[in-house]
């Protein structure tokens, strides 16, 4: 599958499409198919994003596990800070990366 | 410590003004991304992997407790309640918000700080040696050139645009804590018949083409370094490439002309600018260096300490340095504790070295190329105190120059180049060797990693580097041995195929037992390494 990603324009944040929005949890993230590019174009051209880009991404039962190491790591946090992680009281949620 | 003219606080006013007004026309959509991406770069605002990342200017690593102060208010108030210090002597916060952006530049101002030259095609944040105007064998302090390197260089209109950024060093003494010898120009200040001058070193550096510098010129007379730095940036300029990104750094172009020709061509350049009277006069230097004039040190003060106290004494032995003045010593403090962030530093961290620099070291402190802080002043009367301040903010590891003080890059955790993860690594090496009795065994051991090939965490200076690597998706560790970043400076050179991250520590603990095998009398490891070659080395990893 592939997923649409940026970051938040004003603050920054990773964000991922979700089919109508954006959303900061990647589990919300919708498959964009091959209409990312133009989604992408849309949504930034509207400053609802920006530097967005297409990845690739697997489907699980807990919803879209990103397929490169980096965008994992987007979309949950720093491995070596767990509390400033997207889930700060889970301490295994960083085995998701891995 | 230099202090601000009217012109200085002007020029970064004028500045945060015209950046705010940068980010309100990016915010409403009246400038694209494309537009407004060159100008967040030129005041230190990247747009790293979880957020945006704002990297602020400490010029020459030197800053006072007001400013430390201002650090951590900044890390409190706009980030996440902590700071990263560089290896350009900077320090960088990671969750910063495009809206607040210019509020911090703002706050950053009223005590005398910037995040102009931290980013871009420009000459960058200039550096020296994190004792500056404290080590006994400097010839003279570097900090005043270093100052006016920073005020030429500053918006400096022939070279904002350069065809890639440009990083000059500058120190004072033969020995060279600042990597000199890996920075496009390096100054090494000398004296000759009495006058001051420099050794000029061009086309070092790190990254995928790491090479070091080559002296082209034996002694400029202090009174013309800064024409002469202008020659040096004027043929960069004109023959430098902006063709291919990847060969446009001045390193490139002294390989290809040859050190001689460049030499000769920036001879002649300088003789062409001789009638333009470029350099500075002499009040305006006399100016900046009574700003750095040394503090009022005590006369007969204490040269001894009660050491009976054997956590004391390691640190002694180990974090403080004898100073140019009897009776005060420098004191580095580590960040680099166990299972810590390399550079990391919380707002309390902050403010607490904020406070110890105010009440110990005549308010002054520096940041080092090594990502630890020193305070250069401090009366050896106070370290038992200083110590025990230290200790109870968990900034007393006594790990200077050892194994567990790791040059690390921020990596794949938080970079948005990297290509594999730093910080973990970084913190097993520390835990594999956390006992310190071990580690002092092993002595000076330089290790760097850096999480890509651009080097920022100078894995080709380290006695041992690491270079992170991508191998099919998968974080992938080389390991190189030989390097140095200081007097003795080499390029290290990697060992063979490349680790996991478990392997690659396993590695390093294979190359420190044939260290300790082998060694011959007070050998260092990089000693050992090359009087012994790569093999056996080779042979205990790969057998």
């Amino acid at each position: 599958m592939k997923l649409l990603t940026g970051n938040d324009l004003s603050t920054g944040d990773v964000i991922w499409w979700t089919g109508r929005d954006w959303s900061r949890h990647v589990e919300d993230a919708a498959d964009v198919g091959d209409n990312g590019e133009s989604i992408a174009r849309a949504e930034e051209g509207a400053r609802a994003v920006n530097v967005p880009y297409v990845i690739d991404a697997v489907a699980t039962a807990d919803g879209p596990r990103p397929a490169h190491i980096k965008d994992r790591i987007r979309a949950l946090g720093p491995t070596v800070r767990p509390d400033l992680t997207l889930k700060p009281a889970d301490p295994g949620a960083g085995d998701w990366i891995i | 410590m230099y202090t601000y003219d009217t012109l200085d606080q002007a020029i970064v006013d004028t500045r945060v003004d015209e950046f705010r007004d940068q980010v309100a026309r990016r915010l409403s959509g009246a400038m694209s991304e494309d537009q407004f991406k060159p100008l967040r770069l030129m005041n230190g605002l990247y747009l790293q992997l979880h957020a945006y990342m704002l990297r602020v200017a400490v010029p020459y690593g030197t800053l006072d407790s007001r400013q430390m102060r201002m650090l951590a208010h900044i890390a409190r108030k706009y980030d996440r309640g902590y700071g990263h210090f560089t290896t350009r002597q900077n320090i960088q916060y990671n969750w910063i918000k495009l809206e607040q952006a210019p509020d911090i530049l703002a706050e950053l101002a009223t005590v005398q700080m910037h995040a102009i030259q931290t980013s871009g095609n420009c000459i960058r944040n200039i550096s020296s040696d994190q004792f500056a105007g404290a080590a006994a064998d400097e010839v003279t302090d570097p900090r005043p050139w270093a100052e006016l390197i920073r005020q030429w260089s500053t918006f400096h209109p022939e070279f904002s645009y350069l065809p890639r950024k440009f990083k000059i060093a500058v120190i004072a003494s033969d020995t060279d804590r600042a990597a000199m010898r890996l920075h496009d120009i390096g100054l090494q200040l000398v004296e000759r018949d009495g006058q001051v001058g420099a050794r000029v070193f061009v086309g070092g550096g790190m990254g995928r083409t790491p090479m070091i510098a080559s002296e082209i010129n034996g002694f400029v007379p202090a009174s013309q370094i800064l024409s002469y730095l202008e020659a040096c940036l004027r043929v960069y300029n004109r023959h430098g490439r902006r063709d291919n990104i990847y060969k446009a750094r001045i390193k490139i172009l002294v390989h290809d002309l040859g050190a001689e020709e460049y030499a000769s061509q920036v001879a002649a350049e300088h003789a062409a600018l001789a009638g333009l009277d470029l350099d500075p006069p002499a009040a305006e230097l006399a100016r900046i260096t009574a700003m750095f004039a040394s503090p009022a040190f005590e006369e007969d003060a204490p040269t001894q300490v009660d050491r009976s106290d054997p956590d004391f004494a390691v640190w002694v032995d180990q974090n403080v340095l004898p100073h140019k003045r009897a009776g005060y010593s420098i004191v580095s403090i580590s960040l680099k504790p166990r299972g810590g962030i390399p550079g990391d530093a919380s707002a309390d961290q902050i403010d607490v070295m904020a406070d110890l620099a105010e009440r110990y070291s005549f308010d002054e402190l520096r940041v080092t190329h090594a990502q630890n802080i020193v305070l250069p002043h401090v009366a050896t009367r106070d370290l038992p105190a200083l110590w025990t301040a230290l200790r109870e903010a968990g900034l007393a590891e006594a790990n200077l120059d050892l194994i567990s003080d790791i040059i690390a890059c921020p990596g794949l955790d938080y970079c948005s180049l990297a290509n594999a993860r730093s910080i973990p690594l970084a913190q097993k090496i520390g835990e594999r060797f956390g006992d310190l009795g071990r580690q002092r065994e092993l002595g000076e051991l330089k290790l760097k990693i850096s999480g890509c090939i651009n080097a920022c965490g100078h894995h080709h200076a380290g006695h041992i580097g690491i270079l992170g690597v991508d191998r099919k998706g998968t974080e992938n560790y080389q390991l190189l041995l030989g390097g140095s970043g200081a007097e003795d400076v080499s390029l290290a050179k990697i060992t063979g195929p490349g680790f996991s991250e478990d392997g690659v520590v396993d590695a390093i603990e294979k190359v420190t037992d044939v260290y300790l095998a082998r060694r011959q009398g007070t050998e260092r490891f990089v000693d050992t390494y090359r009087r012994l070659g790569m093999e056996p080395f080779k042979e205990a990893i790969y057998g």
